[in-house]
């Protein structure tokens, strides 16, 4: 081994790990025992999942969080596969029209959205309910449901749709029957990530959630302001937990739709 | 019941392929797709793009129509110190980024036997919430953080230094959570590169950094720039993490517009919305004219 090779490669285990040392170490306090934050931690246990369960704030918010986001993957799913159906076979300019509409939450910093939305559901009445977050993320999910949705029929061969058609099947028979199980990992993909958008989001949250629907983001920031104890390390813990297993599930799914 | 199926059919290879127009009504089609995205056209523009809208026009017709509220920026040295510092946390952020990611997205192109370790230490944090990383990062950096705690631990400090609340801990903050965005694009591009091409250059003599400097680092710039875009633009909006780690004392864009509309400061708020905005798409729009960017984009979205 030369210098050549190793020092590179230690450069490169060093990036690695300022990669991962902030979630090792949020994942390590949250099984101190200290009533204070602080690492390493003097003894290890439950007692910050314990709180957490304890608590009825915070498991109203996980609740409130979950409710929302398994709204919003229904509605985003539902409207973004049948808005991915339709615009793949729309004339070139409505084509190009309708995705810089449904695609621009992407680019358009979010900060920009959350108080655009806050502005006008605030007229609406909608601040402060589910139903307004609900209305909001999906918007903000919708894009990844579309962009996957449409990766997967890109990847579809025309010929397949045809032959079924001329063997006589009706244009919703070869939907069902050919159309939607090619598509389906597309879909299952914008679905998970359609519930991460929203169970993830903080934003828009901040200026509609009110004081009626705080969702479990926007509940570890308004703890924050006040302390950092190691209730919000369990909760973020169970997050990352549950975050990470569903973008796996969606990574693998990808993979396999592209295969 | 085929026959029809297959005159309409025809009918639509007819449209696309040699651009013959159908009369309206021979055909149904043409309407099928817009009623299929018609529901996601309608919910956006009420819940989103309307909204965003009305809220933007504040900006000029706030009491009534006028310009003067863009004009004032011009000699308004709040607005002026937070959007230079916007820009600059985004430069240093983008910069940090890439001087990280470069490396990574080689080592991920280059040792196929480490390469699935490797992406799963860039996928974990990248799959986890931008909050919850901001708060590992004030765990990390605070008074009593574990990166005070070791450096005096090993004596290097008398005193624990103060990197929490200052543009410092904004700029680790965002380089971790950005640096994704910077590896795989990058990694994208490079693993699009002919390795003969580097064989080949070796074969001839050059020297292993020759290489890399005149084979390499040239083919892998489209994306570079895609790393580059997106970062930048991704920390020009960047909310949470500077507000969570940076302190109130440098704030960024996305921190004043928030602060104006807490004081219900609409107009003021709408114009620096319309001033960020522009800026994130100017930077797009110049950066996809280098060639490469858009299919680079394109091919490492997926």
């Amino acid at each position: 081994m030369t210098v050549a090779r190793v020092l590179p490669a230690t450069l490169v285990g060093l990036i690695l790990m300022f990669l991962a040392l902030p979630i090792v170490v949020v994942m390590v306090v949250s099984f101190s025992s200290a009533t204070y934050l602080t690492f390493p931690p003097p003894a290890f246990g439950l007692r910050w999942y314990s709180a957490y369960f304890a608590s009825d704030d915070w498991l109203r918010s996980t609740w409130l969080s979950l409710w929302v986001a398994a709204s919003v993957v229904v509605l985003a799913t539902l409207l973004g596969t049948l808005a991915a159906l339709g615009i793949a076979r729309l004339p070139k300019a409505l084509r190009v029209l309708a995705s810089a509409l449904i695609l621009s939450p992407l680019i358009v910093p979010v900060i920009v959205v959350a108080i655009g939305i806050y502005y006008a559901f605030a007229r609406y009445g909608l601040v402060g309910t589910p139903a307004g977050l609900i209305l909001a993320h999906t918007c903000l999910a919708v894009p990844f449901v579309v962009t996957s949705v449409n990766a997967s029929l890109a990847g579809i061969d025309p010929r397949l749709e045809q032959a079924a058609l001329s063997l006589g099947a009706t244009p919703t028979g070869t939907f069902f029957q050919i159309t939607l199980p090619l598509i389906r990992p597309g879909v299952l993909v914008g679905a998970l990530f359609a519930f991460i958008t929203s169970f993830d989001e903080l934003v828009v949250a901040l200026f509609i959630s009110g004081s009626g629907a705080v969702t479990l983001p926007r509940r570890m920031w308004d703890d924050l302001l006040y302390q950092i104890e190691p209730t919000i390390a369990a909760v973020s813990t169970l997050t990352i937990v549950l975050t990470v297993v569903l973008m796996g599930c969606a990574h693998l799914l990808g993979k396999r739709a592209a295969a | 019941m085929s026959e029809g199926v297959e005159i309409r059919f025809e009918g639509l290879a007819a449209t696309r392929q040699s651009g013959v127009r159908l009369p309206w009504r021979l055909s149904w089609r043409p309407v099928m797709p817009l009623l299929l995205a018609a529901p996601l056209l309608l919910f956006m523009l009420v819940f989103y793009a309307l909204p965003v809208l009305s809220m933007l026009m504040r900006s000029v017709n706030d009491p009534s129509w006028t310009l003067s509220h863009y004009a004032s920026l011009t000699g308004d040295t709040v607005f002026l110190k937070v959007f230079s510092n916007t820009l600059y946390t985004s430069l240093t952020v983008t910069a940090g980024a890439l001087l990280l990611g470069y490396p990574v997205a080689l080592s991920l192109v280059r040792a196929p036997r480490y390469a699935p370790v490797i992406l799963i230490l860039i996928l974990l944090p990248f799959w986890t919430s931008v909050l919850v990383r901001s708060y590992a990062w004030m765990v990390l950096l605070g008074r009593h953080g574990l990166i005070n705690e070791a450096l005096l631990a090993a004596g290097m400090i008398d005193q624990p230094l103060r990197i929490l609340n200052t543009p410092l801990a904004t700029q680790i903050a965002m380089v971790h959570i950005l640096l994704p965005y910077m590896v795989l694009p990058i990694a994208n591009a490079l693993r699009q590169i002919d390795p003969s091409l580097a064989r080949a250059a070796s074969g001839l003599g050059a020297t292993p950094w020759a290489t890399f400097r005149q084979i390499t680092l040239p083919l892998s710039m489209p994306g570079v720039a895609a790393g580059v875009l997106l970062v930048f633009v991704l920390a020009l909006g960047f909310y949470i993490t500077p507000a969570m780690v940076g302190g109130t004392r440098e704030i960024t864009l996305s921190m004043l517009i928030a602060q104006q509309v807490d004081q219900l400061n609409w107009a003021y708020a709408a114009t620096l919305s319309v001033v960020l905005l522009a800026t994130a798409l100017a930077i797009i729009a110049a950066f996809y004219r280098l060639p490469g960017v858009g299919h680079t984009l394109r091919t490492s979205a997926r």
